[in-house]
Formats: C-alpha cells, sequence, structure tokens
C-alpha cells in the first residue's frame, strides 16, 4: 500500500473509505477509526505525514491557526469582549485587552473604556485581526495590539473560499493600480483605497481618531472603479477555484483594462472564462 | 378513487415502463449556490430536491447549544408548484415538520457533530417537484451537501423507497404507486450496511417486510456507486482547478495522471 502515499501525489477518498490499517498509521484529522482500519470522514485528499494519515477537505469552514491574519465582522458587543464573526465554526472574540486603546498603547483599561466600546467597535464594524490564542472549546481569540491591524475602511469585502487563500509573507498587498488588498486566511478579503505608508503607521503618534472612525476617506471615481474591478477579477478565479496569488491578480487586472469594457461586465460568465484563459496561457 | 392504470402489467412492466426492481434515473448537481457551504440538487425521475448547508457556524439560539456537539437544524420548504394541484402549504404544516425531524433523526448518528461543539449546522431542504419519493431524495440529497460542504461523516447514507404490489416488491415508487401502495423507505450505510432510517407510514404485510428490506438495502448500494462518482467527479475537478494554477509549465499532461492516480 506503501507506493501511491508518496510525497506530492494527489490520492482521492470520499466519506467511509477505507483508507489502511490503523496498527500501521496514525489517524488525523478528517478520519476515524472502525474495526482496526482508518476510515475517511470527508471528501479530499489523502495527506501522510509519517505515520500520520490525514484528509483535508477541498471545500470546507475555516480552520484557525495561531498567528494566522483574519478579517472578520463584529456581531455582537458582551462584557469585556466583542464577538466576531470569522467565517469559522464559531464566532472568534476579541478582548477589550487585546485591543490598543486611544491614549497609548501601554495604558491601564479603565471602567469607563468598559462603558464606550461601541466607540471602538460597534455592531457590523469591519476589523482585521490576528489569532492570538484558542479557548478550550475551539473558539479563537484575537487580537489588534499592531498598529497594522484595526478597524476596515474605504473599501470592500470579498468572500471567497478559505482553501483558495494561502500563507504568504505578507497579506497585506499593495497593487500599483492604487488599491490594498487584505487576504484573510479565513476566505474575507478587503479591497480598499492604497493608503501611504507613513499615514498606516504613526508609530508613535497612535491615533485613535483615525484608527476607530467610522468615516470614509474621499475616494476619487478612478479608484473607485480599480477597487471593483479588483473585487470582480477576485470573484471570477473564485468561482474557476483558483487560488489567490497577486501576479495572478495582476495579470488579470492588465487584461481587464485591455477589455476596456464596463467592470460589472466582467462578472459574464464568457468574459471571465476568457479571462481564466487568457492569464492561464500567459505563464 | 383508485387508478386506472396497472401497476404492474403482466409482461412485468410498471406504468412508467420500468421493470420491478429498477430504479428511476438520477441526475446529481453539485455546483455552488450563493453563499452556501455545500450544496446539491439531486433528481430522482420527476422528484426534484435541492439541499443548501449552512455551517458548522454559531449557533443562532443560545439555548438550543450544547457544549460538547454540533446541534443539527432542518428545515424544509415545499414550493407551491411542486405538485399537481398548485397550493401553498404552511411551513408549521404536521407533515413537512415531520419529515424535517426524519432527516434530522436520521443524520444525528452519522455526522461526527462532537468535533464542532457549540455550534450548528443548518439544513435547508427545498422541494422543487414532486413524484414519490421525497423522503428518500431529500436524504440522498442531504448526504451529498453535507460532503460537498466538508461537515465529517462516518459514511454516505443512501435512502431507497419500496412497496408491494399483491406480492410483488417494487422499488422506487412514483407518486402514482405511492397512493395505491403499502410502501416504506429504507436508508443504509453502505459500507457497514447498518440502516439509519426505516420509515413506514402505510400498513405493509410482516412477511412481505423483510423482503422490501433487503431489497432496499441491496438498492442502496447500488445508489451508492452513483453518490460516490459524483463526488468524486466535483473532488478531482475542484482539486485539478487548484493544481493547474499552482504549477502552470505541465499543465497539459496532468488531466492524463489524475486519470491514472483515480482508480485505486
Amino acid at each position: 500500500m506503501d507506493e501511491d502515499w508518496e510525497e506530492g501525489s494527489h490520492r482521492l477518498t470520499s466519506p467511509g473509505e477505507p483508507l489502511t490499517s490503523s496498527q500501521a498509521f496514525m489517524r488525523g484529522h478528517g478520519t476515524y477509526i472502525d474495526n482496526e482500519e482508518v476510515i475517511s470522514s470527508v471528501a479530499g485528499t489523502v495527506e501522510r505525514v509519517n505515520k500520520l494519515i490525514s484528509v483535508r477537505a477541498v471545500r470546507s469552514r475555516y480552520n484557525p491557526e495561531v498567528g494566522d491574519l483574519v478579517v472578520g465582522r463584529i456581531t455582537e458587543v458582551q462584557p469585556r469582549r466583542w464577538k466576531v464573526d470569522a467565517n469559522s465554526r464559531q464566532d472568534a472574540v476579541l478582548m477589550l485587552s487585546s485591543v490598543n486603546l486611544p491614549g497609548g498603547v501601554q495604558r491601564r483599561k479603565l471602567e469607563s473604556d468598559e462603558l464606550q466600546m461601541r466607540t471602538f467597535f460597534e455592531e457590523g464594524d469591519l476589523l482585521v485581526a490576528e489569532v492570538q490564542a484558542f479557548f478550550a472549546d475551539g473558539a479563537m481569540s484575537l487580537h489588534t495590539r499592531s498598529l497594522r491591524y484595526g478597524k476596515l475602511r474605504n473599501g470592500q469585502l470579498v468572500t471567497i473560499s478559505p482553501a483558495l487563500i494561502r500563507r504568504l509573507k505578507s497579506h497585506f498587498l499593495s497593487l500599483p493600480c492604487g488599491v490594498d488588498l487584505i487576504l484573510g486566511l479565513n476566505g474575507y478579503i478587503w479591497v480598499s483605497k492604497h493608503v501611504k505608508q507613513t499615514e498606516q503607521e504613526g508609530e508613535e503618534a497612535f491615533d485613535a481618531e483615525a484608527v476607530y472612525s467610522n468615516k470614509n476617506d474621499d475616494i476619487d471615481d478612478a479608484t473607485r472603479l480599480a477597487v471593483s474591478r479588483v473585487s470582480n477579477i477576485i470573484r471570477i478565479l473564485a468561482a474557476h477555484f483558483i487560488p489567490l496569488t497577486d501576479t495572478l491578480l495582476l495579470d488579470a487586472y492588465e487584461w481587464a483594462v485591455e477589455q476596456e469594457g464596463d467592470v460589472k461586465e466582467l462578472l459574464q460568465a464568457d468574459t471571465g472564462d476568457a479571462m481564466i484563459a487568457t492569464i492561464a496561457a500567459r505563464d | 378513487m383508485s387508478s386506472r392504470v396497472e401497476i404492474l402489467n403482466d409482461g412485468g412492466y410498471r406504468s412508467d415502463g420500468r421493470r420491478q426492481y429498477e430504479l428511476r434515473d438520477i441526475s446529481i448537481d453539485t455546483s455552488q449556490q450563493g453563499s452556501a457551504d455545500g450544496c446539491c440538487t439531486l433528481r430522482h425521475g420527476l422528484t426534484e430536491v435541492l439541499v443548501t448547508i449552512f455551517g458548522p457556524r454559531e449557533a443562532k439560539m443560545r439555548s438550543q447549544t450544547l457544549h460538547d456537539r454540533a446541534v443539527i437544524n432542518v428545515e424544509v420548504n415545499v414550493l407551491p408548484f411542486s405538485t399537481g394541484e398548485r397550493r401553498r402549504r404552511a411551513r408549521a404544516d404536521r407533515r413537512i415538520l415531520e419529515l424535517a425531524a426524519t432527516i434530522k433523526s436520521t443524520f444525528e448518528p452519522v455526522v461526527q457533530t462532537a468535533l464542532y461543539p457549540r455550534s450548528q449546522v443548518d439544513i435547508y431542504v427545498q422541494v422543487l417537484q414532486q413524484d414519490g419519493g421525497l423522503l428518500h431524495a431529500c436524504v440522498n440529497a442531504t448526504t451529498l451537501a453535507l460532503i460537498c460542504a466538508g461537515i465529517p461523516m462516518t459514511d454516505f447514507v443512501c435512502a431507497v423507497s419500496g412497496g408491494v404490489h399483491s406480492t410483488e416488491p417494487l422499488l422506487d415508487l412514483t407518486m402514482l404507486e405511492e397512493n395505491d401502495l403499502p410502501h416504506m423507505t429504507v436508508a443504509v450505510m453502505p459500507r457497514t450496511g447498518k440502516v439509519t432510517l426505516v420509515a413506514l407510514e402505510t400498513r405493509l404485510h410482516v412477511d412481505r417486510f423483510a423482503e422490501i428490506f433487503k431489497l432496499a438495502g441491496e438498492a442502496g448500494q447500488a445508489l451508492h456507486k452513483e453518490m460516490k462518482r459524483a463526488v468524486r467527479n466535483r473532488t478531482s475537478r475542484l482539486v485539478d482547478a487548484m493544481e493547474t494554477s499552482m504549477k502552470q509549465p505541465v499543465g497539459g499532461e496532468r488531466d492524463v495522471v489524475m486519470e491514472d492516480r483515480m482508480d485505486f
């Protein structure tokens, strides 16, 4: 049986399919043991690391790991914590103690902070954060204790399958067309107007007004077009189940500009197919 | 008003031209529907259902969350144009609620809910067309939709209905046959042959029960092959799509290689 478990090979499986004997191998995610056999419980690809057999489902909800960058939406304000929808199996928790508060990074939390939590984040607000830890029941705890993290504005959210986002060196991308991207590992992508690096990181002077502001900056028509063009390209790539990379995005963006059509025309099926064919042929 | 149509004629054919043990043709579509995590449109002959799965996700009703496993919530909606005479059923219709409860109890032992404490899995069933075998179509479509959503299950659940005409057992009844004959629905898990659902709403002679039960079990195995093929196709299509963009240069040959790897 060992031959077809080589590195890089893909063995597809579906629920209830016996994989191997449980005496020689250990069971990982996506499998269970019955009658001394390791049996798959999801449809996907079989993966083996030494003696550990696991099955990765092709499409599933986001499985968080500590250190992951996620984009989320506040669903609830609770005592000393926010609940955040992050496309996971449970809502994530953002503690009041793990956000930057106005008036210095090293500041004690006061009761008055608890009372005005809605001035920082309200229900429906979008934010970018990092997975800090897990609770006993598997729910994740987030933190925004960096100047790169925090409330999101000046853009729009695109949702795709988490499987299509790979771990990258940086999940903050800046495209030359004046668009910033935040690729949340949970499949939520924030597409926004480009903000200058110096404005983004005020280092010493942490400007609470700007960080927790609910007002958009002025966005000119060209940027609006670019933002929606990039969003539509992401949607098309996701519909064809193609993992996002920055080169792919740029190729597609160039192609879309060459077409000179309306941005919304991109979403028509034949335009999308033509785009995929062109960028696949390009490299 | 009993039907004037012969259920089983002298030549051994049924009203729609099938043999006794022949199943209706089945078609499966697992393409993405909106923002659902998993979905499946399934047709057994003229019966058509659409199942969408949302979850596992944060439970909407906090009072119903379980701290050690996920809650399964099933909602069934029968569309007014799905039957011969057009009528709007109330959402709280007793028969519909019972159908939902049956689907829920069929899947509770199969889905590994213990992996998702405090979450909820929503199963929304839309009945688009009815021509008999509604319950088994719903069960089969739900199985496929759950698999598409990547929710761990111990096995497929394959359901078939069966009935008796005088002493002759029939499989996969149409609406016309269902109205006249005693019938039951059986759902099996193909790997172990365990049964997760037996639904019997009419009176059936005890001597005929074992016979139909066994036949339905075998028909479940046949359906399993069909469902497994649909799942396999979808998985390989998605894996392929992800592969192609990753290593572009060898794009042309890969399809062939995949085919080889598929039958092991």
